[in-house]
């Protein structure tokens, strides 16, 4: 059915965009900003289950082998220890088996040592979640460090603007032009020695370029808006502009770009450990566990396949639950409920609402920016 | 204009300058350049740390050194170029070309192909978007941007290197794998065409099918070990051609281009004797370029004449036409070499290679060199599209959604275009707008390349020059590789300016 069918005496039939803009306001009325963010990120599938997995990973990596930092050692709840030599058990082959008995397997069983032994009898498992535990917190620390430098960097080049602004991007386009994996594996061979968190540290001091480049872009245009000179006629401080008034508004490019960070932060530290500019002897990360046994693949593959899958679960996690931020932050992704829910809201019949939908769908989206695109994310190669 | 980019060229200038001296300072502390001496045993111990001290001038601290080398590479601005030697003495110069050789040899087809594939799946995803196709692609594309590439490098070295060659000694596809290709096509292509119930089935069974049919003939004439194309295979991929590529460049109702097209087609199966006896036994690099740029000059012409409206429109397709079918009959000529280049001495029934960029000593001639090449950059370039493969589809993906959302498409459509006129000419021009900005940084970001992929397949590149500079702590290979990759890319980042400023009249350059 099309508006040119309406008998023209009759009522004006609400138009789509009403009826869709009456379901999504019910949807949300009542709830604050926050809420309508928690709410649209768990309706991402993907994202949840990534969130999980993850989960269940920083807690294995960091309760099995216990923590060790400078002197301080903790304990885990594995029997085993990264550099403990144990004796070698059934040729270092892993002693798991997940095939169950009824299906004529082995049976599932753990054993003691799940993903096997090296050549000198190291148990792989606590290898690896050593491994792990020094990936993520290179990780979470470049995360911590880029965002911040980036977001206030870019805050205050966005907010001054004028010769703040051309220094500070001036600045910025001199870091940029140093591909991150180079001035990385530069840093690393300086700083490798001083164990992950120096290692993250150093690249974090050079991986907030991106980062800085769209925060400036938010403030800029945020500090043209209404509400900011509302605050200033009311007297409020610089300070108090940028972080309470601004800065709050500008959050969610701020997550979501440090996720898609840290999940290139985690493969970053693989490669420069790979490459043998990362993580040093005696500590390990997941890359040094692969490049220190690539040579053994066709005797001892579990050497090779477990921190793979590691690094591999790591990273499509966070990347997953960058989507599912970038999504429940994005004002212009409208999801579109489905038709019936619609009709039931709006109370029209439902042939009109599939036309309509599949017309506004079409036609929702505001004219972009004419400006750059921001680039994709690039890989380490 | 002119202000605006010699504005841009001399910010860079300076940009790149700041930044060199960033790396060079950093590089040089990053370690001792002296480390392997003094813990050697050698009796000229000393006098080798003296030499190397006066050879690299290292009794100057990094901060003032710079401006040797700065003093040096400033030559290449009247045509003398000098970066400096190497631990041991050598040239940088001289492999610095080498290795930029042999990393533009790595990087082009890989890029080229990424690019391709990348934009032909994201825009396919975007047109059928929320089908199973587009959430398998979607799952496949973070899948490939979370691999760490050197763990995708040593898988793909043991399974297609190692496997495929155990594979190949005796090439017999099994049942169950003829039939998992065939049931991914037939599910592949419905679900990329579309369509009805009814369209999708018979696409289905028809791609199901004809993959089995493909699959089991490989089998029965022992194809894989002497695999070819032959006249009647030559004939039908050129007819398909001429009728896909006008499908989508002019659409089939404007007959005057098919018949040009169809025209190319049968021209190719009339030559293909004389080509394959009297002209490719001859081929060198130079011929086969020049034999392409007559291919498309000739077959363009061919359309320009046959088409009386919109001649070059036809052009374009038919030139389109007469390169593929050119490149499919030089894919039939390099087959007819493929058995001899697999059982020569030198590689022995083990074609795909998994170490270095050509096999040495192996002679033979232009078609034998370039199965090499083809068998040498076969895992490094699966490597790299993959991993590259998931930033060009969720992007072209985007920004093809973003098009298909504005006004003028739903105009489009209310006018009663045909959906592919919609598709091609106002939907996926303006995709390419934003999607040829991307493509110039990249192409600026090629040269720098794949460290990683270099080391884990022993290519001697740029990325090689890199890593074994700084692992001597040596700055001059180092800044050899960082000049020649940070004047591209700063050089195409302008390029991606200009290019988007050129192809949107939205955006203004304003000096």
């Amino acid at each position: 059915m099309t508006m040119s069918q309406q008998p023209e005496t009759s009522e004006p039939t609400p138009t789509v965009t009403d009826a869709e803009n009456n379901a999504q306001l019910k949807e949300i009325a009542g709830l604050s900003q926050g809420q309508i963010v928690r709410r649209r990120f768990f309706r991402h599938k993907g994202a949840v289950a990534s969130m999980a997995v993850l989960t269940f990973v920083v807690i294995l990596a960091f309760t099995s082998v216990g923590l060790s930092i400078g002197d301080w050692r903790v304990p885990g709840w594995w029997q085993w220890n990264w550099s403990q030599l144990a004796p070698v058990q059934n040729r270092t082959v892993p002693s798991m088996t997940l095939v169950p008995q009824f299906l004529g397997g082995p049976g599932i069983n753990i054993g003691d040592h799940p993903f096997g032994q090296d050549e000198v009898g190291r148990d792989t498992f606590a290898v690896v979640m050593r491994g792990a535990q020094q990936s993520l917190m290179v990780m979470v620390i470049v995360g911590l460090v880029a965002t911040t430098i980036g977001t206030v960097l870019g805050a205050v080049a966005g907010y001054y603007r004028g010769l703040t602004d051309s220094i500070l991007m001036r600045f910025t386009d001199v870091i940029i032009t140093i591909p991150v994996i180079v001035i990385g594996a530069v840093l690393g061979r300086a700083f490798g020695n001083f164990g992950a968190g120096v290692l993250g540290v150093v690249i974090g001091l050079f991986a907030w370029t991106g980062l800085a480049r769209l925060v400036r872009g938010e403030f800029l245009s945020l500090r043209e808006r209404e509400f900011v000179d509302a605050a200033r006629v009311a007297g409020a401080s610089d300070t108090r502009i940028i972080f309470r008034h601004i800065l709050p508004n500008a959050v969610g490019v701020i997550i979501v770009n440090t996720t898609l960070l840290m999940a290139a932060a985690i493969l970053l530290e693989t490669a420069l450990s790979y490459l043998g500019f990362g993580v040093q002897s005696p500590d390990t990360s997941l890359g040094k566990i692969i490049s220190d046994n690539q040579a053994a693949f066709s005797t001892r593959p579990w050497l090779f396949w477990w921190p793979g899958l590691f690094i591999v679960i790591i990273a499509l996690c966070i990347n997953f639950i960058g989507d599912g931020l970038r999504d429940a932050f994005d004002p212009r992704q409208k999801r579109l409920p489905g038709a019936r829910a619609l009709a039931k809201s709006a109370g029209l019949d439902r042939a009109a609402i599939v036309v309509t939908t599949r017309a506004q769908s079409r036609g929702d989206t505001a004219v972009p920016e004419p400006d750059k695109p921001d680039t994709p994310p690039t890989r380490d190669r | 204009m002119a202000t605006f980019i010699i504005r841009r060229l001399i910010a860079s200038f300076f940009v790149l300058l700041a930044a060199t001296y960033i790396m060079y300072v950093l590089t040089a502390l990053a370690g001792d350049p002296l480390e392997d001496l003094r813990t050697s045993t050698a009796p000229n111990a000393l006098q080798l740390i003296e030499a190397r001290t006066q050879l690299l001038n290292l009794d100057v601290p990094p901060y003032l050194r710079y401006f040797i080398w700065l003093a040096g590479v400033a030559g290449c601005f009247v045509g003398n170029c000098d970066f400096g030697v190497n631990v041991q003495g050598q040239d940088v110069t001289i492999q610095l070309t080498q290795a930029l050789g042999q990393t533009l040899q790595l990087v082009t087809t890989a890029s080229l192909l990424a690019i391709i594939v990348g934009l032909a799946i994201g825009i396919t995803t975007a047109l059928r978007q929320y089908s199973g196709y587009d959430y398998t692609v979607t799952f496949f594309s973070f899948l490939f941007f979370s691999l760490p590439i050197f763990w995708v490098a040593v898988l793909l070295k043991q399974f297609i290197a190692i496997g495929f060659n155990d594979f190949l000694r005796d090439p017999e596809i099994p049942p169950v794998v003829i039939a998992a290709f065939s049931v991914i096509a037939a599910l592949l292509w419905s679900s990329i065409l579309g369509g009805n119930t009814r369209k999708r089935i018979i696409v289905a069974v028809v791609a199901g099918a004809s993959t089995a049919v493909t699959l089991a003939y490989f089998n029965l004439a022992d194809w894989l070990s002497d695999p070819s194309l032959g006249i009647v295979a030559v004939g039908l991929t050129a007819i398909g051609i001429a009728f896909g590529i006008t499908a989508i460049s002019t659409g089939l109702r404007n007959r005057r281009a098919l018949y040009g097209s169809l025209a190319v087609a049968v021209l190719a199966i009339v030559l293909y004797y004389p080509l394959k006896f009297y002209v490719f036994p001859l081929m060198s690099l130079g011929l086969f370029l020049g034999m392409l740029v007559l291919t498309v000059a000739l077959t363009g012409a061919v359309g320009f004449v046959i088409a009386r409206r919109d001649r070059w429109q036809a052009f374009r397709t038919t030139a389109l036409v007469g390169l593929l079918v050119i490149l499919v009959m030089s894919l039939d000529q390099y087959m007819s070499f493929w058995e001899a280049y697999s059982d020569s001495s030198r590689i022995r029934g083990r074609p795909v290679a998994t170490v270095g960029a050509f096999t040495p000593n192996l002679g033979g001639n232009f078609w034998i060199q370039g199965i090499d090449s083809f068998t040498h950059l076969l895992l490094p370039t699966i490597a790299l599209i993959l991993v590259s493969l998931a930033s060009y589809t969720r992007y072209s993906r985007a920004t093809m959604l973003e098009v298909l959302n504005q006004d003028f498409i739903r105009t489009a459509r209310a006018k009663g275009l045909t959906e592919r006129t919609v598709i091609v000419r106002h939907a996926f021009r303006n995709a390419l707008i934003p999607i040829a900005t991307i493509v110039a940084f990249d192409i600026g970001a090629l040269v720098g390349g794949a460290v990683i992929t270099e080391r884990v397949f022993g290519w001697t590149g740029m990325g090689q020059l890199f890593v074994k500079g700084l692992e001597a702590t040596d700055p001059n290979p180092v800044m050899a590789f960082f000049v020649v990759t940070g004047t591209l890319a700063v050089l195409f980042n302008l390029v991606a300016d200009l290019v988007y400023a050129a192809l949107d009249p939205r955006i203004r350059v304003n000096a």
